[in-house]
């Protein structure tokens, strides 16, 4: 008798599939990753997937699963930038970086341990910017983000050099009515 | 020679070209305005949200888009040059138009219903309009000899359903080769810059950054025309290798070749000076 041998790979759980959190994905993202058939176009073409944990197309089988520790935990959904490169590559137009967003958001309202601390830090300090003054002010952006950082050092060169080519300016450009953005940060 | 009469569209510059590329707005308003096209500031704009906003507040990103959608006057097209602020605009329109509980959202913070007839554009949609031929400012000026790698970035690629219309694919070449430049084919026209992992993981993007660079240099090219402040930006900053060709925003190309006098004070702007190359092709003294 012919005998199979199935490959070792980690354990998934039936009692560990949580539909609900699939559903409440698929809701926010506003699109159906259901339907990924694991072709890996998305994988491929994705200029950062050297830096993920797990392949893009990973994350949608996370997702389709309803994998929720696992598609919260991972470094995927910091890393991905939102291209679309895997959009336009994907033969079952799954907007993929929507899913990454939802999962995110999803992350943070959980509380999540952030595994990319530093670029939600820096997505913090964008926002804080535009609180502010309605506008993103880089060169105070990179002065918080850095001083949160315990980091003063690393980029110096770049900062002193963008400041040589007046592209960080002192002072910040600001919205007048800037309550009329304000407003938006207080729900 | 005259420029052609002027078409009014209001212009949202977002917050890279109102700041870190001021030469790419400056440039942009200059060759837009030779073009026939006259930028109107949309009075008091905000920021679309840029990447973070919809990033970790998908809500914010759509109330901040939207204010700036309530701010532009009736009548007339909203353009931005931006292709990130132009995808946040349009997705914020998007879900307007598809959506009654955004609607409702967007009457009550504003004030009034939204605009279904508001027509959001970037400025390569206004320009594949131009008739290059007979536009005074393109004729009788020396021909730029110049080989660029066209680069577009992920300016390309949208998510489904803003995919309606025109990708703009190859209005670089089309156009700067309109105007005496040679353009070439290569690996990364489309290869994304990593945009603002720049800040918290430049060691992601210094190897992609570098190797868009090697690329183009590797196949021929003397610069690089970018069609995005960000990817501009992010090459010229996180890039390490010992000499870079220059990167030229698509407006200075575009204004240069319309003759102006003010390309001193773009140039003088980038870390990567592409006065010497200009200069040995005698485009600039």
């Amino acid at each position: 008798m012919a005998v199979v041998t199935i490959p070792k790979g980690p354990t998934i759980r039936l009692s560990d599939l949580d539909l609900r959190f699939s559903k409440e994905i698929k809701r926010l993202a506003g699109t159906d990753f259901h339907a990924c058939l694991q072709c890996r176009s998305c994988s491929s073409g994705c200029p950062f997937s050297d830096y993920m944990d797990y392949m893009p197309n990973g994350v949608m089988r996370l997702v389709q699963l309803g994998l929720k520790a696992e598609a919260l935990a991972c470094n995927t959904i910091w890393i991905c930038v939102g291209c679309h490169t895997c959009t336009i590559q994907c033969p079952m137009a799954i907007d993929i970086p929507g899913v990454m967003d939802a999962l995110r958001e999803r992350a943070l309202a959980e509380h999540v341990d952030i595994i990319e601390p530093d670029i939600l830090n820096f997505h913090r300090e964008v926002l804080s910017s535009i609180e502010r003054y309605g506008r993103t002010h880089k060169l105070e952006i990179m002065m918080r983000y850095k001083l949160k950082k315990f980091d003063l050092l690393s980029d110096l060169n770049v900062g002193m050099r963008m400041m040589a080519k007046r592209k960080l300016d002192l002072t910040p450009s600001r919205v007048e009515r800037v309550g009329d953005v304000k407003k938006l940060f207080q729900e | 020679m005259p420029d052609a009469p002027a078409v009014d569209v209001s212009y949202f510059p977002g917050c890279s070209l109102a700041t870190t590329a001021k030469e790419n707005n400056q440039s942009l308003i200059e060759c837009c305005r030779k073009m026939g096209i006259h930028m109107i500031e949309l009075a008091d704009w905000n920021c679309c949200g840029s990447s973070s906003a919809h990033s970790i507040n998908h809500r914010l990103a759509f109330d901040l888009a939207c204010r700036n959608l309530s701010l532009a006057p009736p009548g007339r097209p909203l353009v931005a040059a931006c292709p990130s602020c132009t995808l946040r605009l349009k997705h914020a329109q998007h879900l307007l138009k598809n959506d009654g509980a955004a609607r409702e959202r967007y009457r009550q913070l504003w004030g009034k219903p939204f605009d279904p007839d508001l027509s959001i554009r970037h400025f390569f949609g206004l320009l594949a309009e131009v008739d290059l031929e007979r536009l005074p400012a393109a004729n009788g000026h020396a021909r730029i000899d110049l080989i660029f790698a066209p680069y577009y970035g992920c300016m390309l690629n949208r998510p489904h359903a803003l995919r309606s219309g025109s990708d703009h694919y190859g209005i670089m070449e089309k156009t700067l080769g309109g105007l005496g430049l040679r353009s070439l084919h290569w690996a990364y026209a489309s290869q994304c810059c990593g945009t603002f992992l720049t800040v918290a993981r430049p060691d992601i993007v210094t190897p992609k950054v570098n190797a868009i660079l090697q690329g183009a240099a590797e196949s021929g090219a003397e610069c690089i025309v970018t069609a995005c402040a960000m990817c501009h930006m992010n090459l010229e900053v996180r890039c390490t290798l010992k000499n870079p060709i220059p990167i030229f925003h698509f407006s200075e190309i575009l204004s240069l070749a319309f003759g102006t006098s003010n390309a001193q004070n773009w140039f003088s702007r980038h870390l990567i000076d592409p006065r010497p190359l200009l200069k040995r092709k005698g485009l600039m003294s």
